[in-house]
């Protein structure tokens, strides 16, 4: 019998290409779009319409051109609850989130898998660029990066557990962008010139602290600037609107470029400094999920990406107390920043990785 | 047993036969505009005069009383945007929150123009109480809007007693009848309405036509520009075949109203008793002032959306929620108005029977929900 496999469609080109492949691969294919948000919860007038319309409409007209099924899964609640929280919460705590790995692991990996095998699917996919794999051998399923390293998704995907990975296909892994364009074209499709999206898809334009602020009702709890011997430098507008390794908008002038190193919840300070001292080696990690292997228990050579568009450094990880990890870079980076996330590779293969914590940074 | 059920009648009913059988002539050779001053054009105003007499009849009203629209969205818009229905000293409209879209976002619209509204609290079984009303009601009430039943748990209104009511304190009465008409008695003159809003796919015409009763004397105002149709109110080349078919499905379902009535609601009763045998599960709306084929429920740890999906795979069509222009389903602003808590409301069903529906389609249900509502805890639960 033919696979049921349920593709969650955003109306952008990749996912449109997805369903397109998986079609030819010989599944039976639907197309779920999630309905995440409503412009009340994004701060855009409430009689305007509906801003994820337009994407739900060209998800649609793709699935009518595929001759495929195409449903509307309202998961706002769950989005809500496990993206936009804690995305509020993150930046409560002077962290710099990254809600598109919890909309990972909450919501396409999480409620839409759930919501798929009710309805009888044997998984899910998407239009992102990663591979999974099955490694015989170890008896796991691998995340791998995909061929179009430029691409490359699986910094956010990196949270999935073996069950997740187990039900789902990426069928871009193994395409390059403009390949992917050009299937879209071939067949038509309404959204083949769609630019890439690029910004958080509920804080429209990007301006995340105005998202905090008019939405979430953040106090800009304005404080110190402070240099790294707790110096008054001037004040700031509230911790939420800067982020490590900032240097424009910081207001003051100084002699030479001075940069955020740290935000000081408990003492609602920033600390400010020179570049050189944005350079760490070490630092923790929470929150940790293993792929290609059960868990750490010895220390392991790994290249670390400690944010989605930065290349991987070589380091060394170690297993430490209550399941978290320490990472030892070999040579210092820039701007590692607490709660993005660090994800290990070995090679092209997604060992694991966790959420970078902001205490032990110093005592390691 | 039949492979598929539709129980979804308050989204829309099927075209009944008799309506298709007086629109074809409509739609086929008898084309001729209902102005055109030749044989052919007669014969169509002949058609719709014709109509408005029947519609007009079941209603208890008179013929120069009742307007045709495209659809009971448009005779809402018209009263609730009718500059002509207040005054400078009567602009407030009174209406409630468990009213359809149609009326609540034109009030909302409205209020961007700086003209108050105030809309009243429904109680725990979706009622609209007549002694809330007499408390909002003022000096500056222009127009009270309350609907007949409401379209989602189906409780019918004391429409008479806030008609009453309204008029004591010198307001206008509306209601939204696009769930009552057709489906239980409605007499404008018992029910001391001004102005009614109605629309024939409910009761099983086509879609794309509905009406607005405008009582003698009721300044609604010109709602379209254009030629003098609707008696100048109403603009527009009328649609014949839907107009046709609009009276013959209201004749038809008035004709057969008492029979169907009964045995809807019989099989609404052993669905709701089927129903309630299912743990968590609990009857939404008025178990007394109810529409005869609505059955509405929520059952607690479940999801609506994935009710419904699930019910499609066994050919079950029934509805959760009111689905915004996206095609997600959001949580019913009735049962949040209701007091139901959000949670609770997510897993909401509203089932609603008509004239086909047989004791097989009732125990097809009754088979395959229990299973789904569980499976849908399951999933939820995770």
């Amino acid at each position: 019998m033919k696979k049921k496999v349920l593709v969650g469609m955003s109306g952008g080109v990749d996912s449109s290409v997805a369903a397109c492949l998986l079609l030819e691969q010989g599944y039976e294919v639907a197309g779920a779009t999630l309905h995440l948000y409503n412009n009340e919860d994004t701060g855009i007038p409430k009689a305007r319409t509906c801003c994820s319309l337009a994407d739900v409409e060209d998800a649609r007209s793709v699935a009518e051109h595929l001759g495929i099924e195409h449903y509307v899964f309202n998961f706002g609640p769950e989005f809500r609850r496990e993206v936009i929280a804690r995305f509020a919460r993150g930046y409560e705590c002077g962290e710099t989130p990254n809600p598109c790995i919890d909309c990972n692991k909450y919501i396409k990996f999480g409620k839409m898998l759930d919501r798929a095998k009710l309805l009888g699917f044997d998984a899910v996919a998407t239009g992102h660029y990663a591979r999974v794999e099955y490694d015989e051998k170890i008896g796991r399923w691998l995340l791998k990066k995909a061929a179009d390293a430029s691409k490359d998704q699986t910094y956010v995907l990196y949270t999935l557990t073996q069950e997740q990975l187990a039900h789902t296909l990426f069928p871009l892994g193994g395409f390059l962008k403009p390949e992917v364009r050009a299937i879209a074209e071939k067949h038509g499709f309404v959204n083949a010139r769609k630019p890439d999206s690029e910004d958080i898809c509920f804080v429209p334009g990007g301006d995340y602290a105005a998202f905090l602020e008019n939405v979430m009702k953040f106090d800009s709890k304005s404080g110190n600037f402070v240099d790294v011997n707790g110096n008054v430098l001037g004040r700031h507008k509230g911790l939420f609107h800067y982020t490590i390794g900032q240097r424009k908008g910081i207001g003051i002038s100084f002699e030479s470029p001075k940069y955020v190193l740290k935000k000081d919840c408990a003492n609602n300070t920033v600390v400010l400094g020179d570049n050189k001292d944005l350079y760490s080696s070490t630092f923790a990690v929470g929150n940790v999920n293993f792929i290609a292997l059960d868990h750490l228990d010895k220390p392991v050579e790994a290249g670390v990406k400690v944010r989605y568009s930065q290349s991987e450094a070589q380091a060394v990880i170690y297993p430490i107390e209550n399941g978290k990890v320490k990472v030892r870079f070999r040579s210092p980076q820039r701007a590692v920043t607490p709660g993005q996330s660090a994800v290990f590779y070995r090679g092209d293969t997604v060992l694991g990785g966790g959420k970078i914590l902001s205490e032990e940074m110093k005592q390691l | 047993m039949s492979d598929f059920v539709y129980a979804d009648h308050a989204a829309t009913a099927p075209l009944s036969k008799a309506a298709l059988k007086a629109m074809m002539p409509f739609l086929t050779e008898e084309y001729g505009n209902a102005s055109s001053a030749y044989a052919a054009g007669r014969r169509a105003r002949r058609a719709v005069d014709r109509a408005r007499e029947k519609i007009a009849d079941a209603f208890g009203a008179h013929p120069d009383e009742i307007y045709f629209t495209s659809c009971g969205t448009e005779s809402d818009n018209w009263v609730m945007r009718s500059p002509e229905l207040c005054s400078e000293k009567k602009k407030k409209i009174i209406s409630s929150s468990v009213e359809h879209h149609a009326i609540l976002n034109t009030l909302e619209a409205r209020k961007h123009t700086g003209l108050p509204s105030e809309l009243l609290k429904a109680d725990s079984n979706c009622r609209i109480n007549v002694s809330r009303l007499k408390e909002a009601l003022g000096s500056s009430t222009a127009l009270v809007s309350i609907m007949a039943a409401n379209n989602e748990v189906g409780t019918v209104m004391p429409i008479a007693e806030l008609a009453e009511a309204s008029h004591k304190a010198g307001a206008l009465f509306h209601t939204d009848a696009v769930q009552a008409a057709g489906h239980i008695p409605i007499d404008v003159e018992k029910g001391r309405v001004d102005l009614m809003s109605f629309s024939a796919h409910k009761f099983g015409g086509p879609k794309g036509i509905g009406g607005l009763y405008i009582c003698r004397g009721v300044p609604a105002g010109r709602w379209l520009y254009g030629g003098g149709q609707e008696r100048g109110l109403r603009g527009g080349t009328e649609n014949t075949a839907g107009i046709v078919g609009m009276a013959a499905a209201l004749e038809e379902s008035c004709e057969n109203m008492e029979k169907d009535t009964h045995r809807i609601s019989v099989l609404r009763d052993e669905l709701i008793s089927g129903v309630q045998k299912i743990p968590g599960a609990h009857l939404t709306g008025d178990p007394e002032n109810r529409l005869p084929g609505n059955a509405s429920f929520v059952f607690e740890g479940a999801e609506g959306e994935a009710l419904v999906l699930l019910l499609d795979q066994a050919g079950i069509c029934v509805s959760a929620g009111s689905a915004c222009s996206a095609g997600a389903l959001e949580p019913s602003h009735v049962l949040l108005a209701m007091g139901i808590p959000p949670e609770l409301a997510r897993g909401s069903l509203r089932i609603t029977l008509g004239a086909e529906n047989t004791e097989d389609d009732i125990r097809k249900i009754l088979e395959v929900l229990p299973d789904a509502v569980a499976r849908s805890r399951e999933a939820a639960g995770k």
